[in-house]
């Protein structure tokens, strides 16, 4: 880890002049860093301009389109999304004045983000039990399956798994929306199998000759000395439910179940005619981001140091 | 344990259960937990058949039928791909997302590498890492209407920065040449941290002792990135490709959010255009067969990714 900085720019260094001779690696370095804080601001102050847009009046973004700070300040955008301005303060903000109210999406994310979240993790997590600490006959096989299943894209199975909530009567239910979700997910089951792998056995076989049953195993000692992967692994998942946006589009159109990323594009599409509502937009977008901009300021340590593994997704 | 990312999943895992001290211990229990495990393994076996058996079977039997949703599907045999193959809205689809990939993978792997690189030279911080994987951790949907508005015709601050070079404003999303390359650098806008993070995450499991011996025998900093670097960053390089194609040639959502295939059918992309196809004109099998096209598409990819992967894996064990 810390040998690294000394690897590379040491003959190029050597030939530079002596000023730069005494700290030999100083114009390299300036050099990355300059490239790597470019990176980090095109990675981070798009954020900076939507916010900037959504404290913005509609009108006055048009003719202040390059001021740093809001054009004519107003919290009116964010109010219009919330659904607190009347239509015709609305329309005069450049709103369009048809009704929006992301309380209601965003309660709707919420469920819809928990429930999976919670579902998949639990059962995924029973799953790699039997996977990981159980001797059976076909283990390796049925695994394998299931794994397979990552191969598959999920435009393929949507489709069908459309007309199944279809036949089954449950369009535009929360329950429609989360059933295939609810159950596994079979990265979750990969991941949590690899931990419980190498989880000490001793523990575990020790209670067993005490007489504890696999069930007891599983609930006290197993899912407690994996709380931390479990933990990263429910972060991970519930990032990924938030940010989904086919499914919920073929399933939840309707206002009851819609959910943000999906209000996010209805919103978009209202935008009146040749003036789009930017400063609404903006607004709407910022609070569908809000959550998980919260997430990774509490545990973004957690969520960048399990990139390296989540990666095989 | 979490950065093993040179562990490939399928390989791995199929030589794991094999580990005989492992199952010698295990002796200590009864013979097998067959029950105990189907009670286990229940939850997880009932979404695995109803969520991707079941549809992957029905998706391929659909795609051999005509069916518009009311009624029942009509078996037509061959006849959805014989009209794809005749298709030019399909094949127009197949060369748009095509060059999508191509552009994400040159685009983002370059990117990534040179980031990765960087990072590990310099710095090697969380919150660095953090703020470039910021864009990642946003959906599809948030990246395509920030971008949307960043990149505006009439008051996008991009094109205000571009007129102020002096150069004439570029319709990113309204013009048929602009439009995929814009949907590719929002891709790769949201898609480059987290690939420079794989990246990264490979350098950093590579022995250091190879770059100190590679300077004791007097290797330039460009000898040592040929010889050492990149060989053994060739697994985690493979995989970050396959996962770029495998994610790319799915793009749907900031097509649906900003240009809807268009303008013309300059961003009708195959998944746009399945979805389409069932959900605007209800014509399932159509869609379905598609689908399946799409399906055999990547399982080919990842099918040169195993081979690729498996001839690579020996490298740092």
């Amino acid at each position: 880890m810390t040998t690294t900085t000394s690897r590379a720019p040491q003959p190029a260094a050597a030939r530079r002049p002596a000023t730069t001779r005494r700290r030999p690696f100083n114009a390299r370095r300036a050099g990355a860093w300059t490239l790597l804080a470019l990176a980090i601001a095109v990675s981070v102050l798009p954020f900076l301009w939507v916010f900037r847009t959504a404290l913005s009046t509609n009108g006055a973004l048009a003719t202040q389109s390059a001021s740093l700070l809001p054009a004519d300040f107003t919290v009116g955008a964010f109010m219009r999304v919330f659904g607190l301005q009347s239509p015709a303060d609305a329309v005069a903000e450049g709103g369009s004045g048809a009704a929006i109210d992301f309380w209601l999406y965003l309660r709707n994310s919420i469920i819809f983000s928990s429930i999976t979240t919670a579902g998949a993790v639990f059962f995924s997590a029973m799953a790699a039990y039997a996977f990981a600490r159980l001797r059976w006959k076909g283990r390796n096989a049925v695994f394998s399956l299931f794994l397979g299943t990552m191969l598959v894209p999920p435009i393929f199975t949507a489709l069908p798994n459309f007309l199944l909530i279809k036949n089954l009567d449950l369009l535009n239910t929360m329950l429609g929306m989360v059933l295939p979700y609810v159950f596994m997910t079979p990265f979750a089951i990969f991941f949590l199998r690899q931990f419980f792998l190498n989880m000490s056995r001793e523990v575990e076989e020790a209670a067993m000759l005490d007489g504890a049953k696999h069930l007891r195993i599983f609930f006290q000692i197993v899912l407690p000395n994996a709380a931390a992967p479990i933990a990263t692994l429910a972060l991970l998942t519930f990032i990924g439910q938030w940010n989904e946006y086919f499914w919920p589009l073929l399933v939840g159109s309707q206002d009851e179940v819609r959910v943000l990323q999906v209000g996010l594009g209805v919103f978009k599409s209202q935008s009146p005619q040749g003036a789009p509502d930017w400063s609404g937009l903006m607004a709407a977008t910022l609070v569908s981001a809000l959550p998980v901009l919260v997430l990774f300021a509490v545990f973004g340590k957690k969520i960048v140091n399990s990139i390296g593994f989540s990666g095989i997704k | 344990m979490m950065t093993t990312l040179t562990k490939n999943p399928a390989a791995r895992s199929d030589q794991r259960p094999a580990r005989p001290g492992r199952i010698r211990r295990g002796g200590l229990r009864r013979y097998g937990d067959l029950k105990i495990a189907l009670f286990f393994i229940a939850p997880a076996m009932i979404g695995f058949v109803l969520f991707y058996v079941v549809p992957t079977i029905r998706g391929i039997y659909l795609s051999f039928t005509e069916y518009n949703i009311l009624g029942d599907p009509e078996w037509v045999g061959l006849d959805n791909y014989a009209a794809i193959a005749k298709d030019p809205l399909f094949w127009n689809s197949l060369a748009v997302t095509g060059q999508y990939v191509l552009m994400n993978i040159v685009l983002q792997t370059a990117l990534a590498l040179g980031l990765a690189l960087l990072m590990d030279r310099v710095a090697k911080s969380t919150l660095v890492r953090g703020a470039l994987l910021l864009p990642y951790l946003m959906s599809n949907v948030i990246a395509a209407l920030l971008w949307f508005w960043m990149l505006d015709y009439q008051i996008g601050i991009v094109n205000q920065f571009i007129e102020w070079a002096g150069l004439p404003r570029v319709a990113f999303f309204g013009s048929e040449e602009w439009a995929i390359p814009t949907q590719a650098l929002i891709n790769t806008w949201r898609h480059m941290g987290y690939t420079a993070l794989l990246i990264f995450a490979g350098l950093q499991s590579i022995p250091q002792h190879l770059y100190e011996v590679a300077k004791l025998d007097g290797a330039s900093p460009f000898q040592t990135f040929r010889k050492i670097t990149m060989p053994l960053l060739r697994p985690v390089l493979v995989l970050v490709l396959v996962v770029t194609v495998i994610g790319s040639f799915q793009v749907f959502d900031t097509v649906a959010v900003t240009t809807q295939g268009g303008p013309v059918n300059a961003t009708r992309v195959i998944q746009y255009y399945i979805y389409q196809r069932a959900f605007t004109e209800s014509d399932f099998g159509y869609g379905s067969a598609i689908a399946v096209i799409l399906f055999l598409i990547l399982a080919l990819v990842a099918f040169i990714q195993m081979k690729f992967l498996k001839g690579n894996e020996s490298d740092l064990d």
